[in-house]
């Protein structure tokens, strides 16, 4: 369930890492977490953030989070058909679900590995 | 059921005014006009009729019994809705006792604020109090407002609010609003230790907001040491008046060392919810905290007259446009004084006899997660139904199907399956017992026939309701498809 | 006891099933040093004892004086069947509609409140109403505020005093900066209030009609204010904007008013509640509860409190706002007097309160020495300048059983000789007449 080439934050982002590009979505995990998503709410193009940083939230009827850059980023791109269809992150968190693309303008050494963050997970389910 | 819009026929006459001698283009250019607003047109008739339809849709006091936690529904006698209509307090405009000249014209209004004010003060032991906030949450913010002015005054930096993990939401939101940092503290037990309070405890620490007995319903068994430690650093303590009905006449919170307090008078006093409001939330103060007070006051003068006062040099100034929810508190003054001090006394005894009764009753059949005596309410949970799949969401909805409202659910925060339940004084001892019994066969049901609960309201109107579907589509005026 | 239903012997009985031998066994945790100290409260009484007693206290109050008050809150007539389906106990009795399935009646009641107020207003969504107009003003502020991520707010002086007041009160902690616009002899200073906003600014707040009753149109102000990016508030009177040119005509991002003048009582000051409306873009940092259309399991329709996820039981700190309850039954009082006016009913009652202050306007302005303060449209309300100071004008024709209306002077400096005046459709002209009158005859 959790794929391999990607890297993770503890707050359950995941980063996709393309030489100076990245995609950034949430995990499986924390979707399941939320329940369905009524809304999400993402930055603008051309926003900067450092690792860490809140860049945006997401709904569901009975709870919101808030979600973290897991790099020190400036976003390029955004999803912009989870306005419409928060839904998405819910069908294909790892896919069509991505939130954000990014320009990666900082090290990315303190993020998890997908064994790391698979036993992150399961420690937190309970 | 259609809306009035979708009810709507154009020309049809419902209450009208007489007719104008002139349009309204006689005075205002057309430029600074509108086209229709869009108002339904409907008879008398079709209005009583619709609005009638829709209060049968409802669960009321009146009709159920309403075992919501933190939220007291009690019994709202009904001469008090006489009193508040009265046309000496009803037909009075707000602005009269500023005016020059005008003061003898609402004194019966400006006594009563200031009897209900001298009421509250002897009723909680503190040593003023101001009408002016308009609900809970906005006594809350006036509260946490005095905090900031207290400080200032002082010269005191503080940056923070501490709040326990099992607060109501509105505390750390309400801290939040007024420019604080919000720290939690983690019970234990149940309750605030003074070892747990001491970590957060710092000097940055402007005010500590309690509920007691908290939303567990348990008494803070340890309020004496944490009233001397958060006085120590000069903060200042808030009690959260939710559950003020716990302790009428058994403890008040200025002899117990709180700065300052709101109550919920739709909650402890009497006064109707009305489905959401209007509500009042009064605030009391002790000594040092009175200067900060809203404007205005009401004082009285040798001679027995009344006058407000707007010369309060330190005060935070203006929370309401006038002197708050006078129509609300008004039926709660009416019913201090058919109580007197006795019969509050008993209402809070017998609303923590009711939940005592009821927390023993339940607690072979369900998870009662803090099993000791209780003050006014009582937190149950459903983990062991859960394990069959029926959660807390399950029992309520089964719950209205047997023709009571539901317990509050999900709250507080640190309760899994959580089901807090508040049964209040006034209902009689057979309406709890059907309300257990039937409690009880849910739980019986919850191993047997676990698809039935996860089924349930079938009797209600409608049947559950697609919230995902709600949020996605934010129809919320019946002009968006 | 009254309210308290437990016979003796069935307190012995529960007891017996706690496990304890006296009621007081159940407070033992209350330690003996935190009784309380005193609780001399008096005696309990009976209702006709009560009744009696507050039924005096009602009387030492005045109602019968003919009244110009308005300043924001105006005594229009309030249909019978308002209280008759507001006292209704199974919507007065009933609380926050957290059991959506039990609970329709107050949500498709909130559902068509909204609807009406969105479209009174003419702007996308309402809420389902805070405290008050203050109230409402504050929390517009505070949506700008956070949507904008910029700290300075203009404001006009033209906008009610009782509500700046309050404006001042709750941001004084907050670091945002209130930059009030001078008015221009009771004109809203358009001009004024356009060079004022810049980058920095979150929104600029005025008032229509302001409140020296001057009626305005915003449009070409508010375009300009929306190049700076900042947001519009727009506070307005509900029963006028039945006919004026409506916020969202104007470009309003926010509007509010207070709903006291349709179907709440005066009742010395409350209960009253705030109408919040808003643009489609800003409706996710509207505070306050809000009702929404949705279907059940069986595809019925229904109505269920939506997008909680702003409110403080779901994001406590975070949440847009700390308010977690509306005036529901004063928007429900507000809807039905709204359906039993109709869309006739409610331009009549404009137009009459409108037609009756022009009246007054004309014989209190050929009074010698008064004239008309207020400049260009107005609707139900206007001021004039006396030749005297307004207190004492007021206090003199209080005697006589008039109330003339509001000194202008209690919120504006060197304004003391002008007086404020309301009229509704209850205002008959032999009252009007009267009143000049006398006004002459003191003056």
């Amino acid at each position: 369930m959790i794929p391999q080439e990607l890297l993770y934050a503890k707050s359950h982002e995941w980063l996709k890492v393309d030489g100076e590009n990245g995609v950034i979505g949430i995990t499986h995990f924390a979707q399941e977490q939320l329940g369905d998503l009524t809304f999400v709410e993402l930055p603008q193009e051309g926003d900067t953030f450092a690792a860490g940083d809140e860049f945006g939230s997401i709904e569901s009827v009975k709870a919101a989070s808030e979600m973290y850059a897991p790099v020190d980023c400036e976003v390029v791109a955004v999803n912009e058909a989870l306005e419409d269809a928060p839904e998405k992150v819910n069908e294909d968190p790892y896919g069509d679900g991505w939130l954000v693309k990014v320009k990666i303008t900082g090290p990315t050494d303190a993020l998890l590995d997908a064994a790391a963050y698979e036993k992150l997970a399961a420690e937190e389910a309970h | 059921m259609k809306t009035v819009f979708e009810k709507s026929v154009p020309g049809r006459e419902g209450c009208w005014p007489e007719e104008p001698k002139s349009k309204i283009e006689d005075f205002i250019p057309t430029e600074l006009l509108r086209e229709e607003a869009g108002m339904p047109s409907l008879s008398e008739l079709d209005v009583v009729r619709h609005f009638t339809r829709l209060s049968q849709k409802n669960f009321g006091v009146d009709s159920n019994f309403y075992p919501l936690g933190s939220c007291t529904m009690k019994y709202n006698p009904k001469f008090t809705e006489q009193v508040a209509a009265m046309p000496g307090f009803a037909k009075l405009h707000p602005v009269i006792p500023q005016l020059k000249g005008a003061g003898h014209h609402c004194q019966g209004a400006l006594e009563v604020i200031h009897e209900t004010e001298s009421m509250l003060c002897e009723l909680t032991g503190m040593s003023a109090f101001t009408m002016h906030p308009m609900a809970g949450a906005h006594g809350e913010l006036t509260g946490v407002m005095l905090m900031v002015a207290y400080h200032r005054d002082k010269g005191n930096k503080k940056t923070k609010i501490i709040c326990p993990d099992s607060a109501h939401g509105t505390n750390p939101a309400s801290a939040a609003v007024a420019g604080y940092d919000v720290v939690s503290v983690e019970s234990k037990d149940g309750i605030i230790t003074p070892e747990a309070l001491a970590e957060v405890l710092d000097d940055d620490v402007a005010g500590v907001m309690m509920t007691c007995p908290n939303t567990l319903g348990l008494f803070e068994t340890h309020l004496p040491e944490l009233v001397e430690m958060i006085h120590a650093k000069d903060a200042l303590l808030y009690y959260d008046g939710a559950n003020m009905n716990a302790i009428m006449g058994k403890l008040r919170v200025g002899d117990a060392g709180f700065d300052i307090v709101h109550l919920n008078l739709h909650k402890t006093l009497g006064t109707p919810h009305g489905g959401g409001g209007p509500g009042s939330g009064p605030v009391g103060v002790s000594e040092r905290v009175k200067p900060f007070l809203p404007i205005s006051r009401v004082e009285k003068l040798e001679d027995g007259q009344y006058y407000l006062s707007y010369d309060e040099p330190k005060s935070i100034g203006y929370v309401a446009p006038f002197y708050g929810n006078f129509g609300v508190y008004l039926k709660a003054y009416a019913y201090m004084l058919r109580l007197g001090g006795e019969g509050l006394t008993r209402a809070t005894e017998g609303a923590v006899l009711s939940a005592n009764y009821m927390r023993k009753r339940l607690e072979n059949h369900y998870e009662i997660p803090y099993n000791r005596i209780c003050m006014h309410e009582f937190v149950a949970s459903a983990v062991e139904q859960a394990k069959n799949g029926v959660r807390a969401l399950d029992v309520a909805k089964a719950l209205l199907d047997k023709g009571h409202h539901a317990p509050t659910i999900y709250f507080p925060l640190i309760v899994k399956e959580c089901l807090m339940i508040e049964p209040t004084e006034t209902e009689n001892k057979e309406t709890i017992d059907r309300f257990i019994d039937d409690l009880i066969e849910i739980a019986e049901m919850a191993g047997k026939n676990p698809e039935a609960l996860q089924a349930a309201p079938l009797t209600t109107p409608v049947k559950r309701l697609d919230e995902t579907k709600a949020a996605r589509s934010m129809v919320i005026t019946d002009d968006i498809k | 006891m009254p309210y308290v239903p437990h016979s003796p012997e069935e307190v012995r009985e529960m007891l017996d099933v706690i496990g304890v031998n006296s009621v007081e066994d159940l407070f033992a945790e209350i330690p003996a040093e935190l009784r309380p100290k005193s609780f001399d409260l008096p005696k309990g009484q009976s209702e006709m004892a009560v009744l009696e007693k507050l039924g005096k206290m009602a009387a030492k109050n005045t109602t019968d004086l003919t009244s110009f008050l308005g300043a924001g809150f105006y005594d229009h007539f309030i249909p019978t069947a308002v209280d008759a389906l507001s006292s209704r106990s199974e919507f007065y009795t009933a609380y926050t509609p957290y059991q959506p399935e039990s609970s329709q009646g107050t949500l498709q009641a909130i559902f068509e409140y909204q609807t009406a107020m969105a479209r009174l207003m003419g702007m996308d969504y309402a809420n389902a109403s805070v405290y008050d107009c203050g109230s409402a003003l504050y929390e517009a502020t505070l949506m700008a505020v956070r949507k904008t991520r910029r700290k300075k707010i203009i404001v006009s002086e033209a906008l009610n005093p009782i509500y700046r007041v309050m404006l001042d009160s709750y941001t004084t902690n907050l670091n945002i900066e209130l930059v009030t616009v001078p008015h221009n002899h009771g004109r809203t200073n358009v001009k004024s209030i356009t060079a004022a906003v810049g980058k920095d600014t979150a929104a600029v707040i005025v008032q229509n009609p302001n409140f020296f009753g001057s009626v305005n149109d915003f449009t070409e102000m508010f375009e300009k204010v929306h190049e700076h990016k900042a947001l519009t508030i727009m506070s307005t009177y509900p029963v006028m904007q039945s006919v004026l040119k409506t916020p969202g005509q104007m470009g309003a991002d926010i509007a509010i008013a207070d709903g006291q003048s349709i179907g709440q009582p005066l009742s010395f000051g409350g209960p009253y509640l705030g109408i919040m409306t808003c643009t489609k873009a800003l409706v996710r940092q509207m505070p306050g509860r809000i009702a929404g259309r949705t279907e059940d399991e069986d595809g019925k329709t229904g109505y269920v409190l939506t997008i909680q996820a702003r409110e403080q039981h779901i994001r406590r700190q975070k949440a847009t706002s700390n308010i977690c309850s509306n005036q529901a039954l004063c928007a429900l009082r507000t809807l039905i007097h709204l359906c039993l006016l109709g869309e006739e009913g409610l331009r009549r009652t404009a137009t009459l309160s409108t037609e009756r202050a022009h009246h007054a306007a004309k014989r209190l302005s050929a009074i010698d020495g008064v004239e008309m303060f207020t400049k260009g449209p107005f609707g139900n309300e206007f001021a004039v300048t006396l030749p005297v100071n307004a207190f004492e004008i007021i206090d003199k024709l209080t005697e006589r059983g008039i109330i003339p209306g509001f000194p202008v002077g209690r919120y504006y400096k060197g304004m003391e000789n002008v007086l404020l005046v309301a009229c509704t459709e209850k205002t008959t002209e032999e009252q009007i007449g009267i009143f000049a009158e006398i006004l002459r005859g003191t003056i």
